[in-house]
């Protein structure tokens, strides 16, 4: 495209790593011009109020954060927990030699893959008007893990199908070949190994799980079951602050940040086991 | 050879990868005992016989009978009839997330039933006897070609098996490594295991291979004992196909 035509180009071309150099004066540039305006424009002791109150922080760790972040945990845990056992049922599903399974397992793939975690919580909420009587156990978490789960599993289902498809071929052969059924190959070989492929796709998905579980207000729920967001927003709208909220969306990190941090740990171990 | 003392006896085989007839009419047995070396060029169908005694591949056509066992039989259990049959594939196969005492354990425990400590025992009998006692903890991937193949030979030892099946045992190695996979199924071959290897090895099948089949083209073209049909084949074409393995430098096309 650029390549000078057995040297008749005319003009004078900027070699590659003065060209990159200007590129980089230009990006810092910008980045100095954004910091500037950002110092002179804004009010910053109004947004420290607003965001960063010392006072109404504490009071909002002290104050129900703890209990917020536990049950953040527990919704997302559970909700996990079933994505995981469901997508893998899923995956073997769509992976399976009888053909209205994997049909099955596509129609609900794509079907919950598609749709809004939104609009699951809300037809879960509206559930009992289809099946009157019908209570979901341990409420409300039973409600809000079936609603993740059946989020989670779609998602969970297709990491789980790509990562039993990198096994290779011969460790099933060689599975068989010493007298194991599919099933005991599937469990002690083939599975063992896609799920360390998984790790870092179901981390994400983990992630994705912990955010969608703040949809719970839907649900409708008692202050001693409030997630992260919905205490954090309650609390933010009674002090007519924002402060609480970002406390809200820090104790999202402190469970964030420790799992990156577990899975790369286990991700080196894995890939010295290799 | 009688059929009684036959421990593999395939009649009229037939395969197929879609159109691609891979397989034709192959009647083949192998005594109880015996070692037979299985040559030939690449797409002659070797490796697929091999894959069709312990029914990696399914046929489309014909019996294979193992043990006097139909394989092929829709009611045989075939996981059951696999137990005795070991087979060593041509890229190891070793399971990467287990060491390698484990990968000889796992199918012990799993399929065998066997309690860990006495699966532990038989894995490490077998471990000494292809002369790996030193790295049983050590997992494949810090293994080298030959290593990983030695213990790829005493995970299908560990279960006691009544037959072998080598799949070019030793084309994924580096030249240097061929020597210790060799001795050790020479060694095999002394202590009268029954054992078909897929091999382009012909000095291997010269000293240790009982007999020797020629394939070509989905069919056993010629077989006989290696003397015979190494030094003096009757067949052009495996006159043709040992000047081209013995003296490639010689080959003109």
């Amino acid at each position: 495209m650029s390549s000078p035509d057995n040297g008749a180009a005319p003009r004078r071309r900027l070699s590659p790593r003065r060209r990159a150099q200007r590129i980089r004066a230009v990006q810092y540039a910008v980045l100095i011009a954004v910091i500037g305006a950002a110092v002179l424009f804004a009010d910053w002791s109004q947004v420290g109020r607003t965001f960063f109150d010392p006072g109404l922080m504490r009071d909002t760790v002290a104050h129900g954060l703890w209990r917020a972040l536990w049950n953040t945990l527990v919704y997302t845990a559970g909700g996990f927990v079933i994505g995981l056992v469901a997508g893998t049922l899923l995956a073997l599903m769509r992976l399976s030699d009888v053909a209205p399974y994997r049909w099955l397992a596509t129609i609900y793939i794509e079907f919950f893959r598609g749709l809004p975690a939104l609009v699951v919580f809300m037809a879960f909420s509206l559930l009992p008007l289809a099946f009157p009587g019908l209570a979901m156990p341990w409420p409300p978490y039973g409600t809000v893990w079936a609603a993740l789960g059946i989020v989670g599993s779609a998602y969970m289902a297709e990491t789980i199908r790509a990562g039993i498809q990198a096994v290779p071929r011969g460790q099933i052969e060689a599975a068989r070949s010493l007298g194991m059924t599919s099933g005991q190959a599937m469990w002690q070989v083939t599975l063992p190994q896609a799920f360390r492929i998984m790790i870092p796709p179901l981390t994400n998905e983990l992630i994705m799980l912990i955010k969608d579980s703040s949809l719970v207000f839907i649900v409708g729920l008692s202050a001693a079951n409030f997630d992260l967001t919905k205490f954090g927003r309650a609390a933010a709208n009674s002090n007519v602050n924002i402060t609480p909220l970002v406390v809200a969306g820090l104790g999202y990190l402190i469970i964030t940040l420790p799992l990156s941090i577990i899975v790369r740990r286990m991700e080196a171990s894995a890939s010295k086991g290799r | 050879m009688a059929a009684s003392d036959a421990l593999v006896e395939i009649r009229g085989l037939n395969k197929y990868f879609g159109a691609n007839h891979v397989l034709r009419d192959i009647d083949f047995s192998v005594a109880r005992g015996e070692v037979v070396c299985v040559i030939g060029p690449s797409g002659s169908g070797k490796s697929t016989l091999l894959r069709c005694i312990n029914l990696l591949e399914q046929p489309q056509g014909g019996t294979v009978v193992v043990n006097g066992e139909d394989l092929t039989d829709p009611d045989c259990d075939i996981d059951a009839a696999r137990r005795h049959i070991g087979m060593v594939f041509q890229q190891f196969n070793l399971f990467p997330h287990h060491s390698a005492l484990d990968n000889c354990v796992l199918a012990l425990m799993t399929v065998l039933k066997k309690k860990r400590p006495e699966a532990e025992r038989i894995a490490r009998g077998n471990l000494e006897r292809v002369g790996l006692a030193e790295k049983m903890d050590a997992y494949p991937g810090r293994l080298s070609g030959g290593q990983q193949q030695r213990v790829a030979i005493a995970r299908a030892l560990s279960m006691g098996p009544d037959l072998m099946l080598f799949d070019e045992p030793t084309s994924a190695l580096d030249p240097e490594l061929v020597g210790e996979v060799l001795a050790v199924m020479r060694r095999l071959a002394g202590e009268g295991m029954t054992m078909i290897v897929v091999t382009h090895e012909i000095a291997f099948a010269r000293e240790v291979a009982d007999r020797v089949v020629f394939m070509d083209g989905g069919g056993i073209v010629e077989q006989g004992k290696p003397s015979q049909l190494l030094s003096d084949p009757r067949e052009p074409r495996t006159r043709d196909f040992l000047k081209r393995v013995l003296k490639p430098a010689e080959s003109e096309d």
